[in-house]
């Protein structure tokens, strides 16, 4: 299986956008970190490390389920198997920071922000920081900060795989379906 | 997929459709239980309560379950409508067809009224308890609650005590415990117990602590007062000497064994209120079950009437 980013290049790329999210915001002041589970659950969190290690600010952080507010609930006919969102801070007035592992059609990030704005509350400004964009877009969003472009087709398969979520060692991976 | 547009009873529902409905309605009750009382799949259907007979719990369940998918709901009472004026069922039936209403939830005292009904309109029918024959959805929402508790319905040993003869809720259970491969077993005065039962998979007890006796799940059932004025048995209190669940009774049950009961309870008289109230009691979380087993059974309809066209 082709490996794009092995678990050194994802560091240095998440060092980097870490630092990319500070020189936006002159700073780290109201951020907060927000990741959609799973993948970007952890890329929040990786975040929320670097930072605290190399800016000695500790930013929060916390992962969040968007499945009630997908947009193919009721054209794919299912049930949710979702989770209410509680986190231990509140957005209001904040500069969000929304992470993800990979931006692939937008409606994710569709659903995500949804999630913010009727769960959580009314931030000042949502950035969408992404570690990968495979292009595919389906909707109007574009990220904020991207770690790495992918340009690939339906019939790839495009993954990060973490060690928090069971992999061996962090990688970005393509295969062919 | 559910292979009919109604459900009009368990005797008419295959075991893969009570797994399907029941599987869906645990989902539903996850997300019921962190307060989720808002989902879109309804949305744009309408559902009609059309009920000839009384009831509180059923109807306020069903159109809770039709509200929190979106639906839009009527309720109708037979007491208030053109039923008054004569009304045939077929007729009130054409009307909501016409009106696009899209399901009938009904409860009717003759047996096979929905059954009927849904012979003649295009719209899905949902028995919510027909005369002495069925009560589906209070049966599947007594396996949900089980399945959920016990992890599985097979192997179960439930028993079933109470006014058998005149319960629709008996019935169903019957019918859908053993499709899941459960132990069914029933008492009750010989007057208030079909004596075919036994026919239907029932395993008759000759006393309540045969009955109870290592059985896993203890139902009470209620017993209705007109049928003591109708001869059935003595006095409540002699009901309740002779044949009511009290602790001494439940003591014999398995260790990990669970009470339900329908609901309304007369206390005292089919469980006493310690048994009601007790640690084991299942019968609020019954409750709970309903509201998810209809949402299920609206959801599971819908899908079926999308895919069909």
């Amino acid at each position: 299986m082709p490996v794009l980013m092995d678990k050194d290049r994802i560091a240095r790329t998440l060092t980097r956008l870490s630092k990319e999210i500070g020189e936006s915001n002159g700073g780290f002041e109201n951020v907060v970190l927000l990741g959609i589970k799973r993948g970007g659950e952890v890329v929040a969190e990786r975040l929320q490390h670097l930072i605290f290690r190399e800016e000695g600010v500790l930013l929060p952080a916390a992962g969040i389920d968007i499945g009630l507010h997908r947009d193919d609930l009721v054209s794919a006919f299912f049930v949710p198997q979702a989770v209410v969102n509680k986190i231990p801070f509140s957005v209001e007035g904040k500069t969000v920071v929304l992470c993800d592992d990979i931006l692939y059609t937008g409606r994710t990030v569709r659903a995500a922000i949804e999630t913010i704005f009727k769960e959580l509350g009314r931030p000042s400004k949502i950035q969408l920081l992404e570690l990968v964009d495979r292009g595919g877009r389906e909707l109007p969003i574009r990220a904020d900060f991207v770690g790495k472009n992918v340009p690939s087709s339906s019939r790839e398969y495009v993954k990060v795989n973490f060690t928090e979520l069971g992999a061996e060692e962090d990688s970005l991976t393509i295969e062919k379906k | 997929m559910l292979q009919s547009k109604d459900l009009v009873g368990l005797i008419e529902t295959s075991r893969e459709e009570i797994v399907e409905i029941l599987d869906t309605a645990a989902n539903m009750k996850k997300l019921l239980k962190q307060g989720i009382k808002k989902l879109p799949h309804l949305q744009g259907k309408t559902v009609t309560i059309l009920f000839y007979e009384n009831s509180t719990r059923t109807r306020t369940s069903f159109e809770l379950a039709a509200k929190y998918l979106g639906a839009t709901t009527i309720n109708i009472s037979a007491d208030s409508s053109s039923v008054k004026k004569g009304e045939t069922l077929i007729d009130t039936g054409k009307t909501l067809d016409a009106m696009q209403n899209d399901f009938i939830v009904m409860r009717h005292p003759m047996a096979g009224a929905p059954h009927f009904l849904s012979r003649h309109v295009k719209a899905g029918v949902v028995n919510g308890g027909d005369g002495m024959n069925e009560h589906p959805t209070q049966a599947l929402l007594d396996m949900c609650t089980m399945r959920e508790h016990f992890g599985h319905i097979e192997g179960l040993k439930v028993a079933i005590l109470g006014d058998i003869k005149h319960s629709r809720v008996a019935k169903s259970n019957l019918v859908g415990l053993r499709k899941l491969g459960a132990e069914v077993r029933m008492y009750a005065p010989e007057t208030l117990i079909p004596k075919e039962i036994d026919k239907m998979g029932a395993k008759l007890c000759s006393s309540r602590e045969e009955a109870v006796e290592g059985a896993d799940v203890v139902m009470g059932l209620r017993i209705q007062l007109e049928r003591q004025q109708a001869g059935a048995f003595p006095s409540l209190n002699e009901y309740a000497e002779f044949y009511g669940v009290n602790e001494r009774i439940l003591s014999l049950a398995a260790k990990n064994s669970v009470v339900m009961h329908p609901g309304p309870v007369n206390r005292g008289v089919e469980l006493t209120s310690s048994v009601i109230d007790g640690s084991n009691s299942l019968i609020d979380d019954q409750v709970l079950s309903g509201v998810a087993v209809r949402m299920a059974i609206l959801f599971l309809l819908t899908q079926r009437a999308n895919k069909i066209g």
